[in-house]
């Protein structure tokens, strides 16, 4: 073997008169930790993709043909096809959130995290390539939903742009939130009870299955509260046409939520909370 | 051209205390040159593998300037952390990704492009004799392939400057004298190395530069070559009953005047004391006392040899089973 003279690698490391060149470490690194995420939803497909598509055919299946055909209607459309958006937001809030917080929180469990953290990337890039991974996942198993939903009911998309922007939004958030997760965690029960019961509830009390005219004026103003509920109907509205907020609120509160969190992670991070001694 | 010896790594009054006021660190001075291979002794519990977190900003110190090739970790951390590679105490391999990945992506977060970094990935990979188990996943390596694995990702970026955190504790003999081998061959590279230990046969064998630490202090920073001299010879102090002016030669001996009234003189162990007391008559000195001066360095490598056996990685290796032991890598 031999180990070369290693500053006589022509690959600058750190040495050149005006330091690294931190532009294209990172980008390099954060195109690294895209496709090392990516690489590792479809390496474990079995555990990341097709548990997710069985729930929801799952979910079609008894919500939508058999129980959905004698509810008959709701806000406008048959059953099915209501629910259908919200099945499929449902899957990429539990499934971004799911891929960060599992991937995440394995590397720090693993201590392989520790790879990047000694390396020169930015923590921004790291959040970056882990929201990457979410979104991918997210996205992936909303097509497969996507799909699944068209046996059971007729899709139109009657908006594409707002739908599109407002699922890879959606991503991105549930991704951050995962990561937030993670990066608080110390144990596998502290990852399994956020889902459990925060984000399952939200999730199901987020308009997935009714539409919020159904409440009393009381339980409307409590169920407003829920930003989940916002993203499933600019979600709907961006599909069917329909739906029971105002589409401005709905990106207003996403972004807000967006921006805010990744600003928290980048703080944590930063500060070394949760990764460092 | 320069001729100025650069300062590989430069630590200045160095301190961590910890959650819960666990001093780990108290205040280190300690200066690495370029291109030496430089060992940091201590027994467990002395503050290494700390000092290295500290270096390697995965631990937050809590005063103190660090500086790593002239760049101070928290002014310029990009180009700092630019140049060391890290091998660290506990195995900290994503121990489902395959070997040839880990290398690749190790040189992506350094920004070395893919093209190159599959080059790389395949030459340091060859070089710890693991290219036959490139696609292999991390978790199917024994010991001490992880062990040289994580070499040859520190590698894998070609850092300037190598830190290895007690590679070759709990690795059996001929593993440990092939590392021995490589770490020659990359350092009279030129790479510059750090290595912590507690074999003290290992450091003597190896490395130019010694520091020693013991409870968060460094007790002894000299050349190995010194260092081993102070540890064979047992330094006597010697009470006269007149007082003297200059230390007295004595021939085959180091004499040192503490007071007026008081000698050291050192004393190689296979040397014997017969032939001091000689020396001592000859030049009619009269002695009233004589004590053996207390030796922290030798107290420490008692120490040091009592804890040789302590198992290095086992808390993290039970930490991690879980995982391994369930071949569920999604969490949740
Ligand atoms: N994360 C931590 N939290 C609290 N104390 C720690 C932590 N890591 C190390 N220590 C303590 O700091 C001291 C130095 O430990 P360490 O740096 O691991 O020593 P060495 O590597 O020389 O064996 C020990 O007393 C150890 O218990
Ligand atoms: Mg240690």
């Amino acid at each position: 073997m031999s180990v070369d003279r290693p500053y006589e690698s022509n690959f600058t490391n750190g040495e050149s008169s005006d330091g690294p060149d931190l532009f294209s470490i990172n980008l390099v690194g954060l195109l690294t930790i895209v496709r090392r995420e990516v690489r590792r939803v479809l390496r474990i497909w079995v555990q990341t993709i097709v548990p997710p598509a069985i729930t929801m055919t799952l979910y079609f299946i008894i919500f939508g043909s058999l129980i959905g055909s004698r509810i008959g209607e709701m806000g406008g459309v048959p059953y099915t096809t209501f629910i259908a958006p919200g099945l499929i937001m449902m899957s990429v809030i539990t499934n971004s959130f799911g891929n960060v917080v599992s991937s995440f929180f394995s590397g720090k469990l693993q201590q392989h995290l520790e790879e990047m953290l000694v390396s020169p990337l930015a923590h921004t890039t790291i959040i970056l390539g882990y929201i990457a991974g979410g979104v991918v996942r997210g996205l992936a198993v909303a097509l497969l939903v996507t799909l699944v939903a068209s046996f059971f009911t007729e899709l139109n998309i009657a908006h594409p742009m707002i739908t599109i922007s407002v699922v890879i939004l959606t991503a991105i958030v549930f991704s951050l939130a995962g990561l937030l997760n993670a990066i608080f965690a110390n144990s596998f029960d502290d990852i399994s009870i956020i889902p459990t019961f925060v984000l399952a509830p939200l999730t199901y009390l987020g308009g997935v299955f009714f539409s919020i005219s159904l409440l009393s004026p009381f339980w409307q103003k409590v169920a407003l509260a829920n930003p989940i509920l916002y993203m499933v109907n600019a979600f709907r509205y961006g599909m069917l046409g329909s739906s029971d907020i105002t589409l401005s609120t709905a990106f207003t509160i996403i972004l807000f939520l967006l921006f805010g969190l990744f600003g928290l992670t980048l703080f944590l991070l930063r500060r070394g909370i949760g990764i460092r001694s | 051209m320069r001729y100025v010896v650069l300062k590989a790594l430069t630590l200045k009054n160095l301190r961590k205390v910890y959650r819960d006021s666990i001093v780990a660190l108290s205040g280190i001075d300690l200066s690495v040159k370029e291109g030496d291979f430089f060992a940091l002794l201590g027994p467990n519990g002395a503050g290494k593998t700390t000092a290295i977190g500290i270096i390697t900003s995965l631990v937050n110190k809590t005063s103190g300037t660090v500086s790593v090739f002239g760049h101070n970790i928290d002014k310029e951390p990009e180009a700092a952390k630019a140049c060391i590679g890290i091998v660290p105490q506990e195995v900290n391999l994503n121990l489902f990704e395959r070997n040839k990945d880990i290398l690749i992506n190790q040189a992506g977060y350094y920004g070395v492009p893919r093209e190159e970094a599959k080059r790389r990935a395949e030459k340091y990979l060859k070089a710890v004799h693991l290219w036959e188990r490139r696609n292999d996943i991390a978790r199917n390596l024994s010991g001490g392939m992880k062990r040289r694995l994580m070499i040859a990702r520190a590698l894998v970026h070609e850092p300037r400057l190598l830190i290895l955190d007690e590679p070759t504790a709990g690795v059996d003999i001929e593993i440990r004298r092939s590392m021995w081998e490589l770490m020659r061959k990359i350092n009279d590279g030129g790479m510059t190395i750090i290595l912590t230990t507690h074999y003290l046969e290992e450091a003597e064998s190896l490395c130019r530069n010694i520091a020693i630490i013991d409870e968060g202090r460094l007790i002894e920073n000299d050349t190995m070559v010194s260092v081993v001299s102070k540890l064979q010879n047992e330094v006597f102090v010697l009470t006269l009953t007149e007082p003297i002016k200059e230390a007295p030669i004595l021939e085959g001996y180091t004499v040192r005047l503490r007071n007026n009234q008081e000698i050291e003189v050192e004393v190689a162990k296979e040397q014997g004391l017969n032939g001091l007391f000689e020396e001592i008559s000859k030049k009619s000195l009269y002695i009233s006392s004589m004590r053996s001066r207390s030796n922290r360095l030798e107290e420490l490598f008692i120490r040091l040899v009592e804890n040789k056996n302590f198992e290095a990685t086992a808390s993290n290796e039970l930490k991690v089973k879980n995982i391994i032991n369930s071949d569920k890598e999604e969490l949740n």
